[in-house]
């Protein structure tokens, strides 16, 4: 075990399935030799050189048919979107072109690639490069959507995605760049698709994703110390595939779900997760299913906005402390 | 002026000259004017017409052709209601995509628009699954799960068939960055219409194809309308060839009706890929006859206009008459032919119609990546 940070764990992931498979290329907007716009591919360009690292132009449509022709012949391509938000830009070959590809060929076509891209909220960036938007990716059948919350979960869920035969958005969240972690050295693979219990409670149980995750483990705890309630967090991981059986199972214990969702609330990924639970397990739940979110509003830039907005350690406690009586 | 000079500059051409049948692989070397005209680029008329022997004429008259009844059969079952959704036929530019095909070696790529059925015939893919695919058979090239806009076939090198205008042109561009990644000679052929060549991931992808001197064969097939609007009122500048002007992508001013002028510049151009010098443009005009989709009545344009290009410049007509001038078949073994080439395009009307349906559980096959096969218990 080495304590790395979530963005070197990046690199790390990416370092690994490049020496393994001469088939990966990483391109991107400043990947190359300025390692980053967030320093998430430091050290890349000199170890793997020019052709297999490449700078591009600012350009995401060329990025990503540049990524998606290769993917069917058979080449690993990860692309860089520097900023989610700008996954606007290149929507149609996302959309269109990548996810559909498989379906409409009758599977004559593979598109294994994977698309990273710095999601989410938290650094004063403005409406435009601050949304998280993985419930755009969850809408669209074809796709796998991962958004790991740790760095362990960075180098291990990237390495699955290199490896798997379909296309995976790799969404990483700008606010945990920094934050460190325990990394398995060596060859470390995870598997997409599986959820993590972080936290055994009897009272509630909380789903998170991302950036939510730390922030729901230390609602949880707040909980536990100072208002007695026992609380379950489950890591979701992964939105395509779902693990729904992980999710049933921890909500099933507890009798109560609440999500803590970053994107805003309309057709957030929590709804899907509250309709599949309403569905299923309606006579196992105590109360209500409660969904913590970002309101239905633009990201604002100002401190005390944003931080207004994106739930809060204080945020979930208060809402679950209220709620479930 | 008439319209049909206004809005290509090209018509009326001379008579296509009367050359010997040549055998393949003996060609002229270009002329010091064929070279000139070369390196100015973008000049019409001094493009040099390939040398096609009687078998290649053949061969081209019969690939045209095939289009040519296929998109009559497809545009006949669509007014039956046999085929639904939407059906862009091909009439009118088959010397395009035949013309370039023919230059094409073993493992070049090809990609091109919804415009489609001419591409896949020519690429040597079954008539019979192109039309099943029409109607939503099991039996069509993607089982039913593409219909008439998404058809692809990867033993044939075909990349599809894609449905949202100039999608393909960043995707071919892909292709090409992959073969330049793994050191192959493959050229990436992607086809886009005039009205894609507005598009934004047009520049996009010959900035980047300039970039990295990707091989890849830009190849716009300029019908004079997008959809309904005719080129001088789709674009500012309407010499496409100088789309790639700003990124020093070389263009060539094609005429897309005469296949083996397609041929002949097919072939350079290839070269020029090929050989490490990136891309380039190649602006074939053409015309469609019929409308943008089957249920497009073309009203923008005069019948008297469709008209003329038909009676004169057919690409079929041309061809035919110099198979007929230089004595390679009489009437009759032309409509020899025809019949041939007839009795299989009913062949694969029937077998579209007598091909099954897709069974309701291919709707969830092949959304992702089947899951691994699960482990056999022991014992």
């Amino acid at each position: 075990m080495a304590k790395l940070t979530y963005r070197e764990a990046v690199a790390a992931g990416i370092a690994q399935e490049m020496r393994r498979d001469e088939n990966v290329v990483l391109i991107g907007e400043d990947v190359a030799a300025a390692g980053g716009v967030f320093k998430a591919t430091v050290g890349l360009l000199d170890e793997f050189g020019p052709k297999r690292v490449r700078d591009t132009p600012i350009a995401e449509q060329a990025i990503l048919g540049a990524a998606m022709g290769a993917a069917m012949t058979g080449m690993r391509p990860i692309a860089e979107i520097m900023f989610s938000d700008f996954l606007a830009v290149c929507w149609d070959i996302v959309a269109n072109q990548i996810a559909k590809t498989r379906y409409m060929t009758n599977g004559q076509f593979e598109i294994p690639l994977v698309i990273r891209t710095a999601n989410g909220g938290g650094s004063r960036f403005g409406a435009q490069h601050s949304q998280s938007v993985e419930n755009w990716a969850m809408a669209i059948p074809g796709l796998k959507v991962v958004a790991p919350s740790t760095p362990a979960d960075v180098k291990g869920l990237l390495a699955a995605a290199v490896r798997d035969p379909d296309p995976v958005i790799f969404f990483e969240h700008k606010a945990l760049y920094a934050t460190k972690g325990e990394v398995p050295d060596g060859e470390y693979v995870d598997e997409l698709g599986k959820a993590k219990v972080l936290r055994q409670g009897s009272d509630v149980t909380i789903v998170a994703l991302a950036l939510m995750v730390p922030r729901a483990l230390k609602a949880a705890e707040l909980l536990e110390s100072e208002h007695g309630i026992s609380a379950t967090v489950v890591d979701v991981r992964s939105l395509v595939p779902l693990d729904t059986q992980t999710i049933f199972a921890e909500v099933e214990k507890t009798g109560r779900l609440y999500t803590v969702e970053e994107n805003p609330r309309l057709c957030g990924w929590g709804a899907e997760i509250s309709s599949l639970v309403a569905e299923e397990l309606f006579y196992d739940l105590d109360g209500p299913i409660v969904r913590i979110t970002t309101p239905h509003i633009p990201l604002p830039a100002a401190d005390n906005l944003e931080d207004a907005t994106i739930p809060s350690v204080e945020k979930i406690v208060q809402t679950i402390r209220e709620t479930a009586g | 002026m008439r319209y049909i000079e206004r809005i290509t500059g090209l018509y009326p051409r001379e008579k296509m000259a009367k050359k010997p049948a040549r055998k393949a692989g003996t060609r002229k070397p270009a002329t010091a004017r064929q070279k000139a005209g070369r390196k100015r680029g973008r000049k019409s008329g001094s493009a040099a017409l390939y040398a096609a022997s009687a078998k290649e004429l053949t061969a081209f008259y019969r690939s045209m052709l095939m289009i040519r009844r296929f998109e009559e059969k497809a545009g006949q079952m669509y007014g039956m209601g046999l085929i639904g959704g939407f059906c862009h036929l091909y009439i009118g530019q088959e010397a395009v995509v035949v013309g370039v095909q023919d230059a094409l070696q073993p493992g070049d790529q090809v990609l091109t628009s919804y415009r489609d059925h001419g591409h896949m015939l020519a690429a040597g893919i079954d008539p019979k699954a192109v039309m099943a695919e029409l109607t939503g058979r099991s039996g069509g090239i993607s089982r039913g799960k593409g219909g008439s806009m998404h058809m692809f076939s990867l033993d044939h090198g075909f990349y599809g068939g894609h449905g949202i205008v100039a999608a393909q042109v960043p995707i071919g561009t892909g292709l090409a960055f992959a073969n330049k990644y793994n050191d192959s000679d493959a050229v990436a052929v992607t086809y886009f219409g005039d009205g894609a060549a507005n598009q934004g991931q047009i520049f996009e992808s010959f900035n980047m194809a300039k970039l990295w001197s990707l091989p890849v064969l830009y190849v716009i097939e300029n019908n004079q309308y997008a959809m309904g609007t005719s080129i001088d009122r789709a674009s500012g500048v309407t010499e496409l060839c100088r789309r790639g002007d700003s990124f020093n992508i070389p263009g060539r001013l094609v005429d897309g009706m005469n296949v083996l002028e397609v041929r002949a510049a097919t072939e350079e151009a290839l070269a020029h890929c090929r050989t490490g010098k990136g891309p380039m443009i190649l602006e074939m005009k053409t015309y469609r006859y019929r409308g943008h989709s089957m249920s497009d009545p073309a009203k923008y344009r005069s019948r008297a206009e469709v008209q003329e290009m038909r009676a004169e410049h057919d690409p079929i007509d041309q061809v035919k008459r110099r198979l007929l001038a230089d004595k390679i078949f009489d009437e009759a073994g032309l409509k020899a032919i025809d019949k041939e080439i007839k009795d299989q395009v009913t062949a694969s009307a029937e077998f579209a119609q007598e091909s099954p349906e897709p069974e309701a559980a291919a709707l969830y096959t092949d959304i992702l990546a089947p899951e691994a096969a699960p482990e056999t218990e022991r014992g």
